[in-house]
């Protein structure tokens, strides 16, 4: 049976390692921000934070866009982890799945041989 | 067959492709025919045997199947009752022993989801295929499995935790 094991340590993971930037997630899952928003709700510098929010924006994790002087952040488009690695989840469950089904048909499969043979 | 006579290692047998943006697809080939495989997928309690693997971590609790057009189903997962978590939805196509087709009413962004059965000498080909309303949506479902984002970082934390990467 395939287990699922945690899938390697990328970038959205590391960018993720730290509980401010979990913070910032969570907060953006809420509705946009902007970085000076940011800064003030986590208590931290304007210079810390666009520090953090560069560390996620690269692992795609946010996007900003810049309206006049406001730098505005919102979740990105890749979300926690590469899509590839979540299909490969998803394949896994599946796999597992009709395995399982595999077992189910094979003793049906047995049963309907059995019943022939006792009807002969 | 591989030098011990065992089947081949399953790894590659289910297949999944993403056809288009809002269209996920589940391959498989079975030794069997396909009304078995038919049966196996509408009647509950054969149903609760393979749907929820011990590997997907959560149990079905129940299962209650109306197999015809307009009828209803209803899944419920979890370690107890009180906390179960529902998945239902209606049957929009039943043609046995090749075609199934249902809703997924749990959230707005169901998908349509379509199993088909084709058997070729013996051996069917089993196809899943989940038609989500959009690419977010799809994007939503592959993410999160089921739910959405506070889901995805329980498992993100506890994930993070055993690679003592917590980060506290």
């Amino acid at each position: 049976m395939v287990q699922y094991s945690p899938p390697p340590l990328d970038a959205s993971f590391a960018a993720l390692s730290d509980s401010t930037r979990r913070g910032v997630l969570e907060r953006l899952g809420r509705g946009d921000a902007s970085i000076s928003q940011l800064a003030k709700t986590f208590h931290m510098t304007l210079t810390g934070m666009k520090k953090h929010v560069g560390i996620l924006e690269q692992a795609g994790l946010v996007r900003t866009r810049k309206v006049g002087r406001v730098r505005t952040c919102g979740l990105g488009l890749r979300r926690l982890k590469d899509e590839a690695a979540w299909i490969e989840r998803y394949r896994q469950l599946w796999d597992a799945r009709f395995d399982a089904l595999d077992g189910v048909v094979e003793e049906l499969k047995a049963k309907e041989e059995r019943d022939g043979r006792d009807r002969q | 067959m591989d030098e011990t006579g065992n089947k081949p290692a399953p790894k590659d047998r289910t297949a999944v492709e993403r056809r288009s943006e809002r269209e996920l697809v589940v391959t498989r080939s079975f030794d069997a025919p396909a009304r078995l495989l038919f049966e196996a997928w509408t009647k509950p309690e054969l149903f609760m045997r393979w749907w929820a693997p011990k590997s997907a971590g959560v149990p079905l609790l129940s299962c209650e199947m109306d197999v015809r057009p307009g009828g209803r189903y209803r899944l419920e997962f979890g370690r107890d009752p009180s906390s179960a978590m529902a998945f239902y939805g209606e049957y929009t196509e039943v043609s046995p022993p090749s075609r199934l087709a249902w809703t997924n009413d749990e959230t707005d962004n169901g998908a349509l989801t379509t199993v088909t059965f084709d058997e070729e000498g013996g051996r069917t080909l089993l196809t899943y295929r989940e038609l989500y309303p959009s690419k977010e949506a799809l994007d939503e479902s592959l993410a999160g499995m089921e739910g959405g984002m506070p889901e995805q970082f329980d498992q993100l934390d506890a994930l993070l935790a055993t690679m003592g990467g917590g980060g506290q």
